[in-house]
């Protein structure tokens, strides 16, 4: 397998408009709606057989699985809750027996438990920074081996512009997330040399059910003045995953129309 | 999958060198008793090389392991005694 891969990652010179030359998949977390989907229908779009994985909305994941078909793509629907350690193994073998190695894996699974610190409950904490952080660990430290071996890899993680700056309330959430970026930056220094780039997107206020109902003075706020759309941060994740951003490594793109500039 | 279970030293020698061109290094000059120290092999070289013997003998290199090793003859050895 390793042998096959080496030799199409070498034989991959060729870059067609937005045609992916390479072997293997996308594997993308927390995909079943909101900018996981956005981002599963973008790598699709490029090319990239994708691993759609969800939790419990396995109707909203099948439902991007059919999409991507339609359009022509491949595209596999997987079951696993990432805040469990044994899923790392269990997601990525899954998605290399089904549709090749993992090549591309985006992090984005996250989960909100919101509360003022000083309210906020163990279980609060744990489950946020497991999820959020602790899983993207996890998978990417299964996922690094056969990057390593391709000499091409894209680890793309989803922060958060909360990671960045305050947000009253989040203080788990924003621990999570900017230990993410944090994450991404010595991952990426340790795996530059073999190709492999790891990358943050930091979206800000983006209109998907997590953010559903919260409208208003927020939104004024914003100097674009408009909420986000997952769409727009999926592009950025497309970039990022592409061949075009080949010396983009360790950095975090922030998509919020302003917010933290 | 372990495809090449009872190596001989000769073989694994000729992967570790294999692997170490992999990483930049000349073929040239590569032999048993060529120092990791005198290549340009850092510690990522030495977990990937690690993790090539792993995947390819079948068997388990720990860290405790990597802190012994100084020459190729060395990995050569070691995968050896774990094959044996």
């Amino acid at each position: 397998m390793a042998t096959e891969v080496e030799e199409a990652v070498r034989e991959g010179g060729t870059e067609e408009a937005g045609a992916r030359s390479r072997v293997g998949c996308a594997l993308v977390t927390g995909a079943s709606r909101g900018i996981g989907a956005a981002i599963a229908a973008e790598l699709a779009a490029a090319g990239w057989p994708v691993a759609v994985n969800y939790r419990a909305d396995r109707e909203g994941a099948e439902g991007i699985v059919a999409g991507l078909e339609s359009e022509g793509a491949r595209a596999l629907a997987i079951q696993a809750d990432v805040s469990e350690a044994e899923t790392a193994e269990r997601l990525l073998g899954t998605a290399e027996d089904e549709l090749g190695p993992v090549m591309v894996l985006v992090n984005n699974a996250g989960v909100t438990a919101d509360g003022l610190s000083m309210r906020l409950r163990d279980e609060d904490w744990d489950r946020v920074l497991e999820t959020n952080l602790s899983a993207a660990f996890r998978l990417t430290r299964r996922a690094l081996r056969p990057m390593m071996k391709a000499r091409f890899g894209r680890v793309i993680n989803v922060s958060s512009v909360v990671g960045l700056r305050a947000n009253a309330g989040q203080a788990n959430y924003a621990a999570a997330k900017a230990g993410l970026i944090a994450f991404t930056r010595t991952v990426a220094v340790e795996v530059a040399r073999r190709g492999v780039t790891v990358n943050a997107v930091a979206p800000g206020f983006i209109e998907t059910e997590l953010t559903a109902g919260i409208e208003g003075p927020i939104v004024e706020a914003i100097p674009a003045r408009r909420p986000g759309t997952p769409r727009e941060v999926a592009a950025c994740v497309g970039f990022l995953a592409s061949d075009a951003a080949s010396y983009v490594t360790g950095t975090t793109l922030t998509v919020d129309g302003g917010m933290t500039a | 999958m372990p495809e090449t279970k009872g190596a001989t030293k000769e073989q694994i020698e000729e992967r570790v060198i294999e692997a170490l061109v992999e990483f930049g290094e000349e073929r040239d000059g590569l032999k048993g008793s060529t120092k990791f120290a005198d290549l340009d092999v850092d510690s990522l070289d030495l977990v990937e090389l690690a993790q090539i013997i792993e995947d390819e003998y079948g068997i388990e290199v720990q860290d405790t392991d990597l802190d012994k090793i100084e020459t190729i003859d060395d990995v050569t050895a070691l995968v050896s005694q774990r094959l044996a």
